[in-house]
């Protein structure tokens, strides 16, 4: 066993079994994927929205089951566990912490958002924003920031793909078009399969998925620790790592547990980030589409058992340094988003080497096309109709949804082929401190009109601005890459912070300061087209019995992805 | 409300507050303070806030079927909780 395992740790050439196992699943998946176009409506019991009101009949156990698959994506498989095994445990384990403070904050708002949203038909925040203030141009920042937040979200389930597609042998050779092209061929399939079938997709594959990324999770999990001597081994071979010098930094190579100067940086990411996450327009389309504003409390309840899970696959990143996993890549350069990849592929047999990988490559997917169409969707109501062509019918819109499903996933491309991809949680980190700043806009709005819409405008954009120059002055030592993290010094703290922290704080004190200003000299604050009734109607309500009804099927633009109500949308 | 409120804060402000749980001592089968400490929270949130739920599901009038609710309810003031 320990012969073989050295054999196959040192062997980068193509694992011909995982390998063809991979194919094999992804192959199914695709064709499943451009099937799902073909589901007709009501023809029979196997239709797609037979399928689909049937999961509005489904148990809480059966939900919880279906949500917890979309939770695991390129970000709990690839890049958290990637940022544990380089930089420890700041870098990677606030992902839990993330995970739970999540529910409750999103407890408080979405119940408000969701019966504001189906009284008047709104299914983006923009909508919202536009119908509280009656003003285009907030309305437009929340759709802008949205589109563009959303590309290194896609971008880092690309670099997820790539992972497992260069642990399983593919993408070698010199010249970068043959480097790339496995990842070219991946995502190309993706786009069409979009593109042809739009929410049927993700909808029809997700069951797939689900079954394969929980056999590999309660394998891994189990499994894998054992293997390497129990946790008493891996955190004693996690902390020596962490302990040792980086050559580059002179500093240690990263963080066993927060210590002084990092506590913040430890709360900020992670509070951050959870604020940040159901901003995103694929999080509130799927927030939306539950059958009452109680379904997203129920599941906030139920919800955070994920985190568990999520905290143990982080903790794989550590069993790898137990195991000695050497991750480097085709071009012989170590690069730790391999590392998960490469762990499966040194301790499994090589066919359950091929399930895993096409878990983690189908569980990227799957939520990449979610924000894809729903970052799309976001572009042709907000964008496309309000300012390019008011006069667009229903045909059009769905047309330029498609093509913009498209251009957002180039973008993302571009992203994963130009920026740093050592540290791939960054993407997401990147993202955060984007969508958060359309976070006063849209939260506090729910609760009050204090606020005023110019002043909201104003902190948004100071917020972005400075948000982006913090990022992009953030080089990688190692690299020399702009925009190699997303921490930065807090002003006045003299403290490391997440970026987007600091810029929302920034954000709320020139909302605050402005408001008060305007409020003052009496500058109007638009019209308010909501009543204090809309915040809390609930699904006896006839207008959002009506509104409910229209978005149910998935040859609606804003329809429910993946048929799960109420979930989390991907992470 | 306010005791829903407050049970949501808790997970919030415990797992913001760093510094209280960023030690090794005690050990749990062999994991560090840090990390069994905020896998325990997981647990304790999922708690509270179900405990939240149950306590905003009493809060909120119940309505009979029949009743037309379609225009603004009786308690038409723009309040900030709004769960009632």
């Amino acid at each position: 066993m320990s012969a073989q395992l050295a054999v196959m740790a040192t062997d980068t050439g193509i694992n011909g079994v995982a390998l063809a196992v991979l194919i094999v699943l992804f192959a199914i998946v695709t064709v499943a994927g451009f099937m799902a176009s073909r589901f007709k409506r009501a023809d029979s019991l196997e239709s797609l929205d037979e399928w689909g009101l049937g999961g509005r009949k489904f148990g809480t156990w059966i939900t919880w089951f279906l949500l917890g698959g979309d939770l695991y994506t390129a970000y709990t498989f690839v890049a958290v566990p990637a940022a544990m095994f380089a930089t420890g445990a700041v870098a990677g384990f606030f992902a839990v912490p993330y995970t739970i403070v999540l529910y409750p904050i999103i407890f408080i708002f979405m119940a408000r958002l969701w019966s504001v949203s189906h009284r008047h038909g709104y299914v983006t925040t923009a909508d919202f924003v536009r119908g509280r203030y009656n003003s285009r141009a907030l309305s437009l920042a929340v759709a802008v920031t949205g589109f563009v937040a959303t590309m290194p979200y896609i971008a880092l389930q690309l670099v997820g793909i790539q992972a497992v597609l260069e642990v399983a042998g593919l993408g070698g050779g010199d010249n970068i078009i043959a480097k790339d092209a496995p990842l070219f061929i991946a995502f190309a399939l993706l786009a069409a399969y979009t593109y042809s079938s739009g929410l049927r997709a993700p909808a029809v594959i997700a069951f797939v998925k689900d079954i394969l990324i929980y056999l590999v999770i309660i394998v891994a999990v189990i499994y894998l620790p054992g293997q390497v001597g129990g946790w008493t081994e891996i955190f004693g071979a996690a902390q020596d790592k962490m302990a040792t010098t980086n050559e580059a930094t002179g500093k240690p190579t990263g963080t066993f547990i927060s210590v002084d100067g990092t506590h913040w940086a430890y709360a900020t990411l992670a509070l951050g980030s959870a604020l940040a996450l159901f901003m995103y327009p694929h999080s509130v389309t799927a927030s939306l589409s539950s059958n009452s504003r109680n379904t997203i409390r129920r599941n906030a309840a139920i919800l955070p058992a994920y985190s568990f899970v999520l905290g143990l696959l982080a903790l794989l990143g550590w069993v790898a340094i137990a195991a000695g996993t050497n991750p480097i890549g085709l071009d012989g350069e170590p690069n730790a988003q391999l590392v998960i990849p490469q762990l499966f592929e040194d301790m499994f047999p090589a066919w359950f080497a091929g399930v895993a990988f096409a878990a983690i490559a189908i569980g990227a997917l799957v939520p990449a096309a979610i924000m894809s169409i729903a970052a799309a969707n976001t572009f042709s109501r907000n964008i496309y109709k309000e300012w390019l062509n008011p006069a667009a019918t229903p045909a059009q819109e769905a047309k330029v949804s498609k093509l913009m499903s498209l251009v957002v996933k180039g973008f993302a491309l571009i992203f994963v082929l130009t920026l740093d991809k050592q540290n791939a949680i960054n993407f997401q980190l990147l993202g955060g401190i984007w969508i958060l700043q359309t976070f006063p806009v849209v939260v506090f709005s729910l609760y009050t009109r204090w606020f005023h819409r110019y002043a909201l405008l104003a902190g948004w954009a100071v917020a972005m601005v400075y948000g982006t120059v913090e990022a992009y002055q953030v080089v990688n030592p190692v690299t020399g890459k702009n925009f190699g993290g997303s921490l930065g010094m807090i002003p006045g703290l003299e403290q490391m912070g997440y970026i987007a922290m600091t810029a929302f704080v920034l954000n709320l004190v020139i909302s605050v300061v402005l408001s008060a200003i305007l409020n003052a000299a009496k500058v109007s604050n638009g019209e308010d087209e909501t009543i204090p009734f809309d915040y809390i109607a609930d699904a006896d309500d006839p207008r959002v019995q009506k509104d409910l009804a229209q978005h149910q099927s998935h040859e609606d633009l804003y329809g429910d992805p993946d048929d799960v109500p109420g979930n989390a949308g991907a992470r | 409300m306010i005791t829903a409120g407050v049970l949501l804060m808790i997970p919030i402000v415990a797992l913001m507050w760093v510094p209280s749980y960023a030690r090794i001592e005690p050990e749990l089968l062999g994991f560090p303070f840090f990390f069994w400490y905020q896998f325990l929270w997981v647990f304790l949130c999922s708690a509270l806030t179900y405990t939240a739920y149950r306590l905003t599901l009493a809060a909120r009038p119940r309505r009979t079927p029949g009743e037309s609710i379609a225009g603004p309810g009786p308690d038409g003031s723009d309040s900030t909780d709004g769960d009632r």
